[in-house]
Parts: structure tokens; C-alpha cells; sequence
């Protein structure tokens, strides 16, 4: 019975991977949000499996226990997932709030046609090298 | 035991918090930054010390016995790191002083500073996996904030490209965790060290280390997964980019020499001969990328690829010299790179451009800038009697040892390489007339202060000391080296001497 809730949840670890490996690289901002999101749960899908699905107790011993008397739940990788959950979701507002601002200052979410910090050579490499120049006038302040 | 491991990592935290309360006092931010990373780098000396002459040292957080709390181990890779950060970070926050406006302040580049530095220390000291995977997104939250911070058109877009690689490494990473901890069912770096060679399936096994190579190798900037790097590195300010380029590529070279000297070492021949070839293309592919760019900081962190590409050869070789060697290198690298950012924004001070076409004159007219960036690039390019020679001179002596003489002639040739760079950036910033039309920039406006002049001289003498006497420095890498091929050492301080 376990064995068999671990085969499936492997088999939906890769595809929701694959799934996640296209939209990250369908070169959108939008659909790499998705593609993050997806990911990550992935992730923590696998951590859970690695940890071994069982049909046991909860990893709780009685009052006047040293020691757990029956096999008992891992309850590590449970921790594990709990803090990737966290991290991930900063993570994600992060990322919300990244690339909303981005598409606020260069007014696209295509990754094909960002080129400014690093432009192709025939097409005016002054705009980009100007980093810290204060003279210059396309380098509003984005607020 | 004593709680000195941890300190290094709650100082810059206190001072991130302390500058959050003064965010909008610029002038209190710099003070109180500046006596932080004082202290800190006083803190980070005394754990230094004390691991020299008492050997490892090592902290459980929580009094939770080793392989099931977290340990805080300071070996003497790990505080070499930690010391050459607390400096490096003493730097930037003199140069911030100068160069860092109010408006940033405001939005917090001191609070982003200190927490990164938290971090890096963080990840460095740990040794649990999963804590050094946390420690991995403190550096990572840091980092991306500070890259957008001055929230400029290009900022944003090198930003973007750094947070989406990052992001997938990070993923990596907690993937790799996850499968070795089915594998092992431990996380503690030492315990693993011992679990590891029980696992039954070394094919998975060999899977799971390629992972975590391809996580660090995102990380540490390697061969073929470098690309983020130029793309974004030169877009911030000269005091991020130049903390940046000192620490973040560094902790993903440390991490891979950690985990590939501790744990992924039952298949060397396998690893890190991938890891062998990898290094030899860094380099090359590295320095041969610089030489395209005309711009100042652009070939800087292009070159930060080819350095790294140094350091995963002396893992790669895996002897202890060859380890030595590339402990020493990121001692001398991790200096001499932040400088040169630094000096490159000391020119962009003086002459108003990063880019190599309008510069010109600066010998004539900044002898000391001059002299600075002499003493960094030609240390970096490996001139005797520089820092970078004795770095470059190691590693070269380790290939010959084992006849790996692809690795040696790459590494000369890639010195080679190094030097037409910087002989260019010498030749057009430096010696060349300067251009007229340059001439509208009104240098009176913004010149460079005492704050900026007191870091660069201070990492430029440093080199110069690492350069002429490099015997001490290269006995504590010999010494990082002999723990590292020595894993029972480690393993020993975290489990106590089984």
C-alpha cells in the first residue's frame, strides 16, 4: 500500500517538474511565476517522499516514554517542507513584486526582448553603460 | 564550547536590525554600519585566532547533540572565508560612505548589506546541509534586494535574470537535499561524511552529487551556467557590485569544495574529473569573454569567471597542494576583485564613465589611482611578486605534480589572457591622452573622497602584503588543505571522536 502512494507521488513529482521546466522557459514573466510556483511544490513533494510514506503512528511518545515503543512517522522532512514552504513563499512575493516593477520600468514581460543591461553591440551601447551616470535622461527614478 | 562560531553571523544581523530602526537618519546608518562591520571584523579575528591555535572549533546551537541539531563548525577553511568577508565588508561600508545616496539608504542598503553579510558568514560557519541551504536564501533575499535597489532601467533587467537563475539553482539545491536525505537519512554535513559510504545505490548517489554540482556550479558561476553573471553584476552600484563579486560566486566555490572534499568523494574519478573539465573551459571561456568588452566593470566580472574557474581546478585536482592552492586563490581573488570594482568606480568618480573609450589620462592626472589599480590588476593577472603569482604558481605546481599538464598550460595561458585584459584597461583608462570630448563632464561636481581613497589603499596594501610575504598565508591554506583531505578531522570535532 505505501509502496504504492510513493510510486504515484514520484510519477507526480516529474510531471509536475516537466510542467514546470516549460513554463519557465517559455521566456514569459508571468509564466515563470507559474512555472516557480510549481516547482517548488515539486520539490517539496519529493523531500516529503524522501522521508518514506508510512502507515504508523505520529511521531508522539507517551508522557512517561524515553523512548517510542512502535515505529513511528518521520517527522523530519515534514520540518524540512515547513521551512521550504516559508522561504519559498518570501521568495515568491519577492519575485510578484520584482517583476511587476520591471514590467512598470521597461514595459514588457518577454525575456526575449530585455536586452538593456547587456545590448547587442549595433544597437547604441551607451544606453546600457551608463549605469551610474546621473545625466542621463532615460534613467527616471521608477518610483 | 563557546558561542564564538556564532558570532559572526548574529553581529551583522544586530547592526541590520539597529539601521532598520534608523532608516531614515542616512548619517546615523553610516555611523553605526561602520562601527558594525568594525566590530564585526574584530569578532571574525578572534574566531580566526583561536581556531589557528586551538584547532577546530566547533558550536551545537541549542545544546541538541551533533547529528540531530544543527553544528556550527569554524575549521580553517571556514574562517579564512569568514575573515577575508568581515574584511571585505569593512571595505565596502567605508566606500558606501562616499558613494551610497540617501535615497538608498532610505530604502535600506545598509539593513540589505549587513543581513548579506549574516549570510555569507552563515553559510560558511554551518554545518548541517540544511542549514547552509537557509543561510543559501538569507544571502539570496540580500542579494536580490540590493541588486534593484538603485531601481534603474538596467538594474531591473540584469536583476530579473539573476533572480530567475538563482531562484532555479536554489530549487536544485533543496533537491538535492531532499534526495540525499532519503538516501542517508541525515542531514549533518560530518554525519553524512559517514552515511554516505553505507548508501547501497551509488548510481542515485552519483545523481544526487551531480545536483548539487549543478546548483553550485549556478551559484559559483561555472561553466556552462556562467551566463547570469555578466549579465547583471555590472548593473548596480560600484559598493554592490564589487560585495557582490567579492562573496556570492565565492560561497558557491566554498560550497562546492565542502561538500566535493566531505561528502561526494566515494566516485572522485567520476566528479571531479567533470569537475576538471569544467574548470579548464571556466577559465578559458572566462577570460576569453573579457577581452570582448570595452567597458571597465564589464570586463571585471567577466573576469570573475575565469578566477573561479581557477579555484574549482584546485578542487578539481584534489591533492592537497592543488587545495591549497585554490584556498589561497580565494583568499587573494576575493581581495584583489572587490578592489578592482572599487578602483573602477573611482575612476568613474574622476572621469564621469565606466566605458574604456571616453577614459584617458588618469595616470597623468590620479598617479595614486594608478598606482592602485596597477598593484590590483597586475595581481590579478599573476605578476610576481603580486598575490596573484603565488596563487597562480600553486595551482600550476599542483598539475605538474600529477601530470596534468592540459590544466597547467590552461592556467598559464589564461594568466597570459588575464594580462592583455588588464594591460588594455591599463593602457586606455591609464596611459592614453584623454579623449576631448570627455571634456563636459564636470569633474568638480563629484570628486572622489578620503572614503573611497581609505578601502582601495587598504585592500591594495593587503595585497601587497599577501604578494611579500606570502608565507603565513599560504601555511593556514595548507592547513585548510591538510583538513580537507583529512575529512576524519572534521568529522571528529562535530561528532566527537568516534
Amino acid at each position: 500500500m505505501g509502496v504504492d502512494m510513493e510510486t504515484a507521488l514520484v510519477f507526480i513529482c516529474g510531471i509536475i517538474a516537466a510542467a514546470s521546466i516549460y513554463l519557465m522557459l517559455s521566456g514569459n514573466l508571468i509564466r515563470f511565476i507559474f512555472g516557480l510556483v510549481l516547482a517548488t511544490n515539486a520539490v517539496n513533494l519529493l523531500i516529503f517522499v524522501s522521508g518514506r510514506l508510512s502507515q504508523t503512528q505520529p511521531p508522539l511518545i507517551a508522557k512517561d516514554a524515553v523512548v517510542p515503543t512502535e515505529p513511528l512517522a518521520n517527522a523530519l522532512p515534514q520540518a524540512l517542507i515547513l521551512t521550504a514552504i516559508v522561504i519559498g513563499f518570501a521568495l515568491l512575493t519577492f519575485v510578484f513584486i520584482l517583476f511587476y516593477r520591471t514590467y512598470q520600468s521597461l514595459g514588457t514581460v518577454d525575456t526575449e526582448s530585455m536586452r538593456i543591461a547587456e545590448p547587442r553591440e549595433d544597437d547604441g551601447e551607451d544606453e546600457a553603460n551608463s549605469g551610474v551616470n546621473p545625466d542621463k535622461p532615460q534613467q527616471q527614478e521608477g518610483a | 564550547m563557546s558561542a564564538l562560531p556564532v558570532l559572526p553571523v548574529i553581529l551583522p544581523l544586530k547592526v541590520a536590525a539597529i539601521t532598520l530602526w534608523f532608516r531614515n537618519a542616512p548619517d546615523k546608518q553610516h555611523r553605526i554600519s561602520l562601527a558594525g562591520s568594525f566590530l564585526h571584523l574584530g569578532v571574525c579575528a578572534m574566531l580566526f585566532i583561536r581556531v589557528v591555535q586551538d584547532g577546530i572549533q566547533t558550536m551545537q546551537v541549542g545544546k541538541w547533540p551533533a547529528p540531530f541539531g544543527i553544528t556550527l563548525i569554524a575549521d580553517h577553511l571556514s574562517v579564512i572565508m569568514v575573515m577575508v568577508t568581515a574584511v571585505l565588508g569593512f571595505a565596502v561600508t567605508l566606500y558606501s560612505r562616499a558613494e551610497i545616496g540617501s535615497r538608498m539608504l532610505k530604502s535600506g542598503y545598509y539593513t540589505l548589506i549587513n543581513i548579506l553579510l549574516a549570510g555569507v558568514c552563515g553559510a560558511f560557519l554551518t554545518g548541517d546541509l540544511f542549514n547552509l541551504y537557509v543561510w543559501f536564501e538569507v544571502m539570496l533575499m540580500a542579494s536580490f534586494g540590493l541588486l534593484v535597489l538603485g531601481r534603474e532601467k538596467q538594474q531591473f533587467d540584469g536583476g530579473v535574470k539573476y533572480v530567475m537563475i538563482n531562484l532555479f539553482s536554489t530549487l536544485l539545491f533543496i533537491t538535492g537535499i531532499g534526495l540525499l536525505y532519503g538516501l542517508t537519512g541525515t542531514l549533518n554535513m560530518a554525519d553524512l561524511h559517514l552515511a554516505v559510504q553505507e548508501v547501497q545505490n551509488p548510481a542515485v548517489l552519483t545523481a544526487t552529487a551531480a545536483i548539487f554540482m549543478t546548483a553550485f556550479g549556478i551559484k559559483a558561476g561555472i561553466f556552462p551556467l556562467f551566463f547570469w553573471l555578466p549579465v547583471s553584476y555590472h548593473t548596480p552600484p560600484v559598493a554592490i557590485s564589487a560585495i557582490l563579486a567579492g562573496l556570492l560566486t565565492k560561497v558557491g566555490v566554498y560550497a562546492m569544495i565542502r561538500l566535493f572534499s566531505l561528502v561526494f568523494i566515494f566516485n572522485i574519478s567520476y566528479t571531479h574529473g567533470l569537475l576538471l573539465i569544467s574548470a579548464v573551459i571556466t577559465m578559458l571561456t572566462g577570460v576569453l569573454g573579457a577581452a570582448a568588452y570595452n567597458e571597465f566593470r564589464r570586463i571585471l566580472t567577466f573576469h570573475i569567471i575565469s578566477q573561479v574557474g581557477y579555484m574549482i581546478l584546485g578542487l578539481a585536482l584534489f591533492t592537497p597542494l592543488a587545495l591549497a592552492g585554490a584556498v589561497f586563490y580565494l583568499m587573494h581573488n576575493m581581495i584583489v576583485k572587490s578592489n578592482l570594482l572599487l578602483i573602477s568606480g573611482l575612476t568613474e568618480r574622476i572621469s564621469g564613465s565606466f566605458e574604456l573609450k571616453k577614459l584617458g589620462g588618469l595616470y597623468r592626472s590620479n598617479w595614486f589611482v594608478a598606482l592602485l589599480f596597477f598593484v590590483s590588476a597586475f595581481s590579478l593577472a599573476g605578476f610576481p611578486p603580486l598575490s596573484g603569482f603565488w596563487a597562480k604558481l600553486v595551482l600550476v605546481r599542483a598539475s605538474l605534480e600529477i601530470q596534468a599538464y592540459g590544466a597547467a598550460a590552461a592556467a598559464v595561458i589564461v594568466g597570459l589572457l588575464t594580462t592583455y585584459s588588464m594591460t588594455k584597461i591599463w593602457g586606455e583608462a591609464f596611459w592614453k591622452p584623454r579623449p576631448p570630448d570627455s571634456d563636459n563632464f564636470d569633474a568638480e561636481k563629484k570628486h572622489p573622497d578620503i572614503w573611497m581613497f581609505l578601502p582601495v589603499s587598504m585592500l591594495a596594501v593587503l595585497t601587497l602584503i599577501i604578494g611579500l610575504v606570502p608565507a603565513p598565508f599560504l601555511a593556514v591554506a595548507e592547513q585548510a588543505a591538510h583538513e580537507l583531505t583529512h575529512p576524519e578531522i572534521y568529522v571528529n570535532a562535530v561528532l566527537g571522536g568516534k
